[in-house]
This record gives C-alpha cells, structure tokens and sequence, in this order.
C-alpha cells in the first residue's frame, strides 16, 4: 500500500516560486487507481516523487508502512516501486534484450523477454536484438517501456499516461496488460491518464487541479461527473 | 608458453591455444611459432625489416589467419612492419592484436604497421585488440599503422578495439579504394587515468561506387584525453560515411576533429560528431530498475562499447 501525505511541491519560477502541488494527500490500496486532471495540474511531477526521481518540499511517502520520503530512485525501486516513464528513454548500445534483463534483475533467456515483448504486442523476433536508440518509433519505444516494468513484478507500478503514443495498439491490450500484471504481483497500480477506457478500469479515481486533490473516491462516484461535462478539463485532451 | 602469456593472448585473439589455420606468433621480438597452410603463407620479410608478409591465395574461403603480438618485458620497444597480400576473390579473417604486460618502470613500446593490399572482388575482415596491463610504473604504449589499398570490387571490414590499459597510442589508417570497393571500419575505445589516445583516419574514395563507413565509439575518463580526425575524400561517384561518439566523463577531454572533401559532383559524404556526457535520464530509468548510480554507468558504457 502506498500512502502520500500532505506533499507539497515547489519550483522556482525565474525569480519566483511556483507552487506544483499543495497539500496532497492519497492512499493507494486497490489494485488499479488513476489520477486524472487537466494539463498542468501537478500529476507528473507527483509520479516522480513517488519514484523519487523529484524531493518533495513538504510531506512524506510511506510503502507498507514505511516512511520512503528520504529514500534514494534505487533504495526505492529495491524496495517494490517501478515506474514507467512518459517519455521512454533511449540508449545508444543497450539492446531491447539487455534493458529488459535489467528490469527483471537478473539475466533472462531468450523466451522469457521475448514473453514479455509478446505481451505489449511486439513480435519478439524482431526486437529483441535491437538498440533502444532512435531508429524505433515513439510507440515502439513505449510499448518496450511497458514491457521493462512488466518484467520487474514489484508490488506497485506507476504509469505516467501509458496511453500516449501507442496509437497503433489498441487499449484493450493495454488494459489487458495492466490485468495481467495485477494477476502475477497482487500489487497496486497507479496511472495517470486522461483517457477514459482507462479510467474505466479504476477502482479509485482520484482527480487533480491546480496542484489539490479536487475529487477522490470510487469510479461509480467520480467517473459519471467527469464524463457528464464534456467542459471537464480532465477529459477535455 | 607461461600463464601470463597465455592470458595476454587470450585478451587480445580469444586464444586458449594454438590456433587453428595459418598464425604467427611474436613474442619480445622473436618468433614463437609460425604455421602457414596451403593457402595462406607466411614469410619472414625480404628487407631487413621486422615483420612477417602473409600471402593469401585467391583460393582461400573463410580460412583465418591469427597474427599476435606478446610483449612481456620492460623497457622493450619494436617497430615491426607485416604486409598482406590479398589475391583477387579471397575471403580470409585476420585476428591481429597485441598484448603488453609492462611490470617495470620503465616504457614498452610497439608499433605495428599493417599494410593490406587487397585484390578485386577479395573480402576481407580485420580485427585488431590492444590490451596493456602490469603492476609497475612503466608506460605502455602502442601506435598502431594501418595503411588499406583496395582494388576494384573488395571488401574490407576492420574492428579495431582499446579498452583501457595501453597509456598513450596514436591509431593511424589510410585507406585508398578503387571503384565498387568498401571500406568499413569499426572502433572502440576506453581510456582512463592519464592516458592519451590519438584516432588519425583518412581514406580516399578514388572510383565511382566506391564506399566507406567509419565509426567511432569512444568513452573518456577520469583525466584522459582523446582526440580523433577523421577525413574523407570523395573523388569520384561515391559514398562516405564517418561517425564520432564520445561519451565523456570526469575531468577528461575529447577532441573531434572531422574534414569532408568532395571533389567530384557525385560525391554524397556524411559525417556525423557527439560527444557529451551520459544523459541523467539513461542512469534515472536504469536506477528505477533497481540500479545504483554507478551500476547504471557502467551498464550504459558496457553498452555502448559493445
């Protein structure tokens, strides 16, 4: 279980001070929660505390109990977060095959990576030699994203809009993959999206604006209001 | 053949043994086994020079041939010249490399010059290693000479590789080609400490379809210092490639100097230059993998260089 409590983030602003987020407070408990708003609104950057890639200037993080706020990205991913980026990362001389061993922890055969990269729906075969340098396509470079945090198993996984950029796969394989993941670890999974079949799937939507947590509660709460407005900003993507 | 012997030659050929097919193996200067077979002959040089010439017959497909150098002396030095003769149509691997453990104070030196005279339609693919260890003051140094002539249609694939231990080395290569002949050209280098590392390339494009793809993969530590120049002369209907990657770490140093001249209309040459620091966000993604920061470093240099 994951608890987030009262963080607040702060960031200079040329000479002033922006404040990104105030007071949040959450729990993760169920196996899928979405966080939802508009653009801007702080969801990000809440992601990154959580994997501690960001510090937070006020609050604290708690995993099972334990406080992880002063926790290093490592400490914290050997302890059970993973993160899948927005935005994958590219490595010049790193092989598809190489990061998902990486992932995982420990050097996997041939057909258990290319079980995972059968599972984001990529033909194993042709990527597993591969460089994750620029000659893949964004979406590529996405669903391999996916795959790395499939292949780590841990007990809570963030997706930072997972949706974007896999145009040519449709979302039910994605939904399909969250299911799955949640099947082998019996984690929790949090994932910030704007699109609504994802939303679809949450146990718990929690909704933010302007750095606050506006709304928190179950889909049947929080899902039939967002969809109500077509105004919503958090839907408005 | 003692154990460190054994090792050197390990680190530079992959030998565990005597190898099959045509070798010759130096070591400290003198002969230390030679075997030439009935396509590929070898022959101490006619000059007074040092060095081997190798000979090999049009006949030959995908035979090798291995050709270390094992310097385990202080204070030695050699210059030692072996030139290939590649027939037309042959296919041949050479496995060159050397090896020096230097435990003295004082420097060891060797300069290789290799000289291939590839013939129409050979193909040819050359790997080289440098390895240097020990546990004195000494400095190893090597300055490897590569000078390539190809003729109308050959092929030559070279993979030169220097990971750490050899404390200065220049790396020359010409190469000169005729029409429809390829030239690729592969290299890897990591240097550490002090060391110095000097890439000189230039090849000559002389024909219509002649080409060449070279592209160097480098990574500078601590306060080492690299710098590379790498020229392409475009002279007739031709494509040229060259690529320069530098991964730069610590108070190291890295120099790319590169020099395109196209002098025929057709000439279509490329050359392409980076050279930074690793990105924060390849050792963030890899330290959510569980990593700490220094194994993420050195995944992503074991990548880079492999």
């Amino acid at each position: 279980m994951l608890e987030v409590q009262h963080i607040s983030f702060v960031a200079a602003d040329g000479d002033t001070d922006k404040e990104i987020l105030d007071d949040v407070s959450f729990c993760v408990d169920e196996p899928f929660v979405a966080i939802t708003g508009p653009n801007g609104s702080g969801k990000s950057t809440l992601a990154k505390i959580i994997a501690g890639i960001l510090t937070p200037s006020g609050g604290k993080i708690l995993l099972d109990g334990e406080d992880i706020t002063g926790l290093s990205v490592t400490e914290r991913a050997r302890r059970g977060i993973s993160y899948a980026f927005q935005q994958p990362v590219r490595f010049k001389g790193l092989t598809v095959k190489d990061l998902v061993s990486l992932a995982a922890g420990k050097r996997l055969t041939v057909s258990e990576v290319c079980s995972y990269l059968s599972e984001v729906g990529l033909c194993a075969r042709d990527y597993i030699d591969r460089e994750v340098n620029a000659s893949l396509s964004g979406g590529e470079l996405k669903r391999i994203e996916i795959a790395t945090v499939l292949a780590r198993e841990k007990s809570l996984t963030v997706f930072d809009e997972p949706e974007a950029g896999i145009d040519l796969w449709s979302f039910q394989s994605l939904i399909t993959v969250f299911e799955k993941m949640h099947e082998r670890t019996q984690g929790n999974i949090l994932i910030i999206s704007h699109q609504e079949r994802i939303l679809n799937i949450a146990d718990r939507i929690i909704v933010i604006a302007n750095g606050k947590v506006q709304k928190n509660g179950s889909r049947e709460e929080i899902l039939p209001g967002l969809l109500a407005s077509r105004a919503c900003p958090a839907l408005a993507k | 053949m003692d154990e460190l012997e054994k090792m050197l030659l390990m680190q530079i050929a992959d030998l565990h043994k005597v190898p099959d097919g045509a070798y010759n193996i130096r070591k400290n200067g003198e002969a230390d086994g030679r075997r030439s077979t009935p396509h590929i002959r070898i022959e101490s040089r006619k000059d007074k020079k040092a060095g081997i010439d190798i000979f090999v017959s049009g006949e030959t497909k995908g035979e090798s041939v291995h050709i270390p150098v094992v310097i385990t002396e202080t204070d030695y030095k050699e210059q030692v010249y072996n030139d290939f003769y590649i027939e037309d149509g042959a296919d041949v691997l050479i496995i060159a490399g050397c090896g020096i453990h230097n435990c003295g104070q004082a420097t060891s030196e060797h300069s290789g010059i290799h000289t291939f005279h590839v013939g129409k339609n050979a193909k040819v693919k050359y790997v080289e290693k440098h390895y240097a260890s020990g546990d004195g003051n000494g400095e190893n140094v090597m300055n490897p000479t590569t000078d390539i002539r190809m003729e109308e249609n050959s092929r030559l694939e070279m993979e030169t590789t220097q990971i750490k231990g050899v404390d200065s080395t220049v790396r020359t290569t010409r190469g000169v080609l005729a029409a429809g002949a390829e030239l690729v050209i592969r290299e890897k280098i990591y240097t550490h400490g002090k060391q110095f590392a000097k890439t000189d390339f230039s090849v000559e494009l002389n024909g219509d379809g002649a080409g060449a793809d070279v592209v160097s993969r480098s990574v500078a530590a601590d306060s080492s210092r690299q710098e590379f120049y790498l020229r392409i002369d475009g002279n007739g209907k031709c494509h040229g490639h060259s690529e320069c990657d530098a991964i730069i770490m610590d108070e190291a140093n890295v120099v790319a100097i590169p020099a395109l001249a196209a002098n025929n209309v057709d000439a279509e040459l490329i050359h392409e230059a980076a050279i930074g620091k690793i990105a924060g966000e390849q050792l963030l993604k890899l330290m959510t993998l569980g990593l700490t920061e220094q194994e993420a470093e050195e995944q992503i240099i074991k990548g880079f260089l492999s």
